[in-house]
């Protein structure tokens, strides 16, 4: 388990974070490579089966950030997201899906030190769960072999 | 005039204000030179770390302009250099420029900082203020435009010396050129805009406030470095003297300003109290444990939109100590290591307060380059070292044809110096207007390729960065995977894929390998997708059938220790890029003609104003008033705050409005319908019960504010108590009557800073302090008193405050808590008199004044129209002024496209100001018009009828109304997206129920394949 490195898919909207994830590359900060980014829109465009594919598809962890409530680069996209993810990360563990494997946060294009703090928050708490073993896909040939063999 | 009149203009100066200035006349149609004397443009404000009053992040808002500048086809930027002299008139003046020698060929400096590594000279950080030190070959700050390095030759060795050397030898892109030269030339300009800023107040003079002698005595610039995230200890306090963190922080107010006797500063300077107030609410917000924070202050002068909210929330939420008095001395205590700061407050008692930090406010100052610089140009400046220029012409200096905006106008906040930008901006178009276009470049694009049906053929470049990337990243690696990936065609690596010359190469290898989609593997779409999308333009593709991959910025600068891992993740997303790239497509992006006419709403001083601008500039403008006479609250001003005589120059501008064959007036009209957006807007006004019809492509609202009509201090009740301008209708006709009294009071503040009006009028204590002075021009023996919470006299207009008070004006503050008292005098034989009763806080007992004229100074309320506000969909906030697009870089545009705001509909402002704003919202409104057509974003949402259930949920989801149901035809009830309207957020489509939206470049299926290529299993 110890070389065991979780794979955590990052939506970071194109005017905050995706900024502040730059400039924490300017800045030559460092943090751990676990994140794979997906550059949207807007947090707004994330929608929630994006969240449930990635865990389908063997996500350890999904990340979604954009602008601080306010500062939305349209205006009022984040306040959808904030509400949206609200509901969903509850429905999420109703499902079995553990709190720590969904993080959403605020992050201004400036904010490189706060981008950082939070990348390292969001990986060691999806390392400190372990493998996500919940919800993935099967694969469908692999599938009717076992149950061929169980026959 | 001139016969031939030169399609280009020069802006001097490459702060905010001239930046502003050049994108409004380069998006109208003329070549701008921008010449700036460092060796980047973003002057003070790319210093700065947040923004009054909504601490926005002073860099953020900022980069998109300096990006605009540095790509901007008719901007050429004259880095490093100085007017030494400006020959000819306006229409065609010879302008002669000096330029040092940056001793780096530009062409080929990567900006990969390899140089700076081993460059062994250090010097002053003048960005940061001289908190630290950098190189002798630098950068100013990493957002600089043109981001190229520079050599400092006054420092550098090897110039200097002939010794070193270093920088040559480790720059991978042989940029490096020792033998560089200045040069002399002349350039050609119609028009010439002075935005040259300010130098901050030195403080080392004043002696009793110790700076120089103490490293924990600050100036607020140096201060605002060390809060800046980008700053020396990366906004993290400490004192610079021991490196601990500081426990209590006083901020000394008007260093270098209001004051006449340690400097000869004797005007106000304008944004020191915001400034103060917003440091001081960061440097809580910053420090992890409880902080002191004590603003001491004279007058708290927060007259700006927004501004007395943020003092209100500094006191009540933030707990920030204001305390008004003026600091005799600062004493730097050896043995606590305190700071004892002298000072009498407010009941007369001497005190000594101990803090750990002291930061001085210091103001805005013209240095001696520019009084000079002003002489070569031959403008009248004041005394005061600003700009001379007129309140009906507030951006045009002494000599015909040369502008000027920003600081050196007069000192003001950065808001107002991108209003005036905008203004000067306009008043060089109006000159040049006959030349535009004739000067500017048009870059001719290449027929686009149809890929429709063709499968995808990827090629991949893969990025080195000189070794930005391939230092950590394998690069060769990523290179040989990206060749294994589905639908990959072309794979090669670059040593700098973004070079010109690497951009001439993939042009031809698009077009020799029939490459429909292209994947950039390099630094970061946010600085560099514009150009690869230019690179496919010119090769025939759709500019949105690229993809870009972050694997600097976010892989090989952030996991320098990790290169296995890196490279990895290099992998990851070219292999998730390549997924999405196979189902690009190419997007159209609407183009709408834009309807050349223009409409202003509202006929007072800035409505003619804009109107007559716009007209100056060849667009007919039509202006609706409700009133039968144009020139609205202007028409009971007596003087301007200089002086001038607000009568007749308004009368001269309404005549000349009125003449005006390209202006169509509306009097006695209403507004009663708006359809359209941006470009074609369709109006309807309702005149003597006659429905009019008008189109156009841009509308300005200039509808204004009135005086507040008081329900206190006996107004409406006792004759001798009017408001302020029922004293300027006085004295405007020199009334009889005002010869006769012996005594007037004036009271501030009526129906502003309090509870349901929280907002300061800003104009009522100079207009008070002006018609004082008038009063007392009158009769001199006249005792006149003004009863006032903090004088508000910014700016220049700080004189006429000086001045009221050697004429004897009396000056008396009060608190809001015990407002003065008002009552007829009880003396039957004094019954037309009034008593006026004021606690004095000095002398903390209440005084009594026995007057015959008491002038209420009344607050300015808006003339709130909702129905405005719908039509056009823009906001009002809940003082009821208009809401622009952005407090600081926006402040004369709606977020509504092709809608702009003027005057006082925004905010309480005087003349000048609402003058310059007009001319401002007129330059924002050119630059469209210019345009003839606008390009909508091909990232635009759109709806399938077929799988649409018709629930709204888009409707109500979408800020900007773009979507909306159908109302004929075969899917009525079904949802239809506007693409002009639509910003390309994905709101609605995220909340679609149905499915039946998709936005196109980012759809649900190309978001999907990027997941389910990332390689999670």
């Amino acid at each position: 388990m110890s070389d065991w490195e979780p794979k955590i898919i990052a939506f970071f909207c194109n005017w905050c974070t995706y900024g502040a994830a730059d400039l924490a590359g300017v800045s030559r900060m460092e943090y751990p490579p676990n994140i794979r980014v997906i550059r949207i829109p807007c947090s707004g465009r994330v929608s929630p089966k994006f969240i449930l594919s990635a865990f389908r598809e063997g996500a350890d962890g999904v990340w979604v950030s954009g602008c601080h409530p306010g500062d939305c680069h349209y205006i009022e996209g984040n306040y959808y997201a904030r509400r949206k993810f609200a509901l969903f990360k509850n429905l999420l563990e109703h499902t079995g899906i553990e709190p720590g494997r969904l993080h959403f946060s605020w992050i201004s294009s400036a904010e490189s030190t706060k981008f950082v703090t939070v990348v390292n928050d969001v990986v060691s708490s999806v390392k400190a769960l372990g493998p996500a073993k919940r919800m993935i896909k099967q694969d469908p040939l692999n599938t009717v072999s076992v149950t061929a063999a169980t026959l | 005039m001139t016969q031939t009149i030169t399609g280009a203009a020069m802006v001097i100066g490459g702060g905010i204000a001239g930046i502003q200035s050049a994108l409004d006349l380069a998006g109208s149609g003329f070549k701008v030179y921008m010449v700036e004397k460092t060796p980047s443009i973003g002057g003070v404000m790319s210093q700065l770390d947040k923004t009054f009053p909504t601490n926005d992040c002073s860099m953020c808002i900022m980069s998109p302009k300096l990006v605009e500048v540095g790509r901007h086809p008719n901007i050429e930027l004259i880095t490093l250099a100085e007017v030494t002299a400006v020959r000819g008139e306006k229409g065609d003046f010879q302008v002669d420029i000096h330029q040092k020698p940056r001793y780096i060929d530009m062409s080929k400096c990567i900006a990969c900082g390899e140089c700076t590594k081993k460059c062994p000279k250090k010097v002053n950080d003048n960005y940061n203020a001289g908190l630290i030190k950098r190189k002798a070959i630098y950068v100013p700050y990493p957002q600089s435009v043109p981001l190229k390095y520079a050599i400092d030759g006054e420092s550098c060795l090897y110039i200097t010396k002939g010794k070193c050397g270093n920088c040559a030898k480790e720059c991978p892109a042989g940029a490096i050129n020792y033998e560089d030269k200045a040069k002399d030339f002349t350039l050609n300009v119609g028009a010439i805009i002075l935005a040259p800023g300010f130098s901050a107040f030195n403080p080392k003079g004043m002696d009793n406030l110790s700076y120089g002698r103490h490293p924990d005595i600050m100036t607020s610039l140096e201060f605002e470095r060390m809060l800046s995230a980008s700053g020396p200890t990366s906004g993290h306090l400490s004192r610079i003297s021991d490196h601990q963190e500081p426990k209590k922080i006083a901020w000394l107010q008007c260093v270098g300003s209001r004051d006449n006797n340690q400097c000869s500063n004797s005007y106000c300077s304008s944004v020191c109290c915001m400034y103060a107030i917003k440091q001081a609410i960061i440097a809580k917000e910053h420090a992890p444990y409880p902080l002191d924070c004590t603003i001491f202050f004279m007058d708290m002068r927060t007259h700006g939109k927004g501004f007395e909210a943020c003092y209100n929330e500094a006191k009540h939420k933030h707990g920030i100590d204001f305390k008004r008095s003026r600091v005799h001395t600062v004493v730097p205590d050896n043995r606590t290591r305190e700071l004892m700061l002298r000072n009498v407050s407010e009941d007369g008692t001497l005190r000594d307060d101990a803090y750990d930090m002291v930061i001085l406010s210091v103001g805005l100052e013209i240095p001696e380059e520019l009084r000079s610089l002003a002489g070569k140009l031959d403008v009248d400046l004041m005394p005061s070292g600003f700009c001379r220029t007129q309140t009906f012409s507030p951006v045009s200096t002494s000599r015909d044809g040369i502008y000027v905006c920003g600081v050196f106008q007069g000192p003001k906040d950065i808001p107002q110096s991108v209003i005036e930008a905008g203004s000067a901006a306009m008043m060089a178009g109006a000159d040049l207007f006959q030349s535009r276009h004739t000067l500017t470049k048009r870059v001719e694009k290449p027929a686009e390729t149809d890929i429709r049906g063709e499968s995808p053929r990827i090629g991949v470049f893969v990025c080195h960065c000189g070794i930005n990337i391939s230092g950590v990243v394998d690069v060769p690696a990523v290179r040989d995977y990206a060749r294994t990936l589905p639908n990959v065609a072309y794979v090669e690596d670059n040593l700098y894929t973004c070079s010109q010359d690497t951009q001439d190469i993939m042009t031809r290898i698009i077009r020799e390998q029939h490459l429909n989609r292209i994947i950039v593997a390099a630094c970061s779409p946010k600085t560099h997708e514009p150009l690869f999308q230019e690179t496919l333009i010119n090769a025939g593709l759709n500019k949105y059938l690229l993809e870009f991959v972050n694997i600097r910025n976010q892989d090989s600068w952030v996991h320098r220790n990790n290169p296995a891992m890196a490279t990895a993740k290099a992998k990851d997303l070219v292999r998730m890029a390549a997924a999405k790239a196979s189902q690009l497509e190419s997007l159209v992006e609407s183009r709408l003609d834009i309807d050349q006419r223009a409409l202003v709403i509202g006929g007072g001083i800035s409505g003619l104003s804009a109107a007559k601008a716009l007209s100056r500039q060849g667009y007919h403008t039509s202006i609706i008033e409700r009133f039968p006479v144009l020139g609205g609250q202007a028409r009971k001003i007596h003087q301007t705050a200089q002086g001038e005589d607000v009568g007749e120059q308004l009368n001269d501008l309404i005549a000349s409005v009125a003449a005006d064959d390209n202006i169509t007036i509306y009097n006695q009209a209403e507004l009663t319908g708006v359809e359209g957006f941006v470009g074609n807007f369709t109006s309807t006004v309702l005149q003597n019960n006659e429905p009019i019809t008008i189109e156009h492509g841009v509308a300005v609202i200039a509808t204004g504010a009135s005086e507040y009509r008081p329900d206190e201090y006996l107004y409406g009740k006792h004759p001798r108590v009017i408001t302020g301008l029922e004293l300027d209708e006085r004295l405007k006709i020199k009334a009889s009557s005002l010869q006769d009294i012996k005594s007037a009071v004036f009271i501030q503040c009526v129906g502003s800073r309090e509870p349901g009006r929280p907002y300061c009028s800003r104009i009522c204590c100079t207009h008070s302090v002006l018609s004082a002075l008038h009063l007392k021009e009158i009769n001199p023996e006249m005792n006149v008193y003004v009863l006032y919470r903090d004088i508000r006299t910014y700016g220049e207009r700080e004189n006429l405050y000086k001045q009221a008070r050697e004429k004897g004006v009396i000056f008396i503050r009060y608190d809001q808590e015990h407002k003065p008292d008002v009552k007829a005098c009880d003396d039957p034989a004094k019954k037309d008199f009034i008593d006026v009763t004021v606690t004095d806080p000095i002398l903390g007992r209440p005084m009594s004044i026995e007057t015959d004229l008491l002038i209420l100074a009344s607050a300015i309320v808006p003339n709130t129209d909702t129905n405005l506000a719908q039509f056009f969909k823009v906001p009002v906030n809940e003082d009821g002024f208009f809401v622009e697009a952005h407090v600081k870089l926006n402040p004369s545009s709606f977020a509504t496209d092709g809608v702009f705001l003027c005057g006082m509909a925004h905010y309480p402002k005087p003349i000048d100001e609402s003058i310059a704003q007009a001319l401002a919202a007129a330059s924002c409104a050119v630059t469209l018009l210019a345009k003839k057509t606008i390009n909508t974003s091909g990232t635009v949402a759109e709806a399938s009828p077929r799988d649409c259930a018709g629930c709204g949920t888009c409707v109500a989801v979408c800020p900007y109304g773009a979507p909306s149901m159908r109302t004929s035809g075969q899917f009525v009830g079904k949802a239809e997206i506007n693409p002009v309207l639509c910003k390309g957020c994905g709101a609605c489509v995220a909340s679609c129920r149905s499915g039946a939206l998709v936005l196109k470049g980012f759809n649900d299926g190309q978001i999907m394949s990027m997941i389910a290529a990332a390689g999670l299993r």
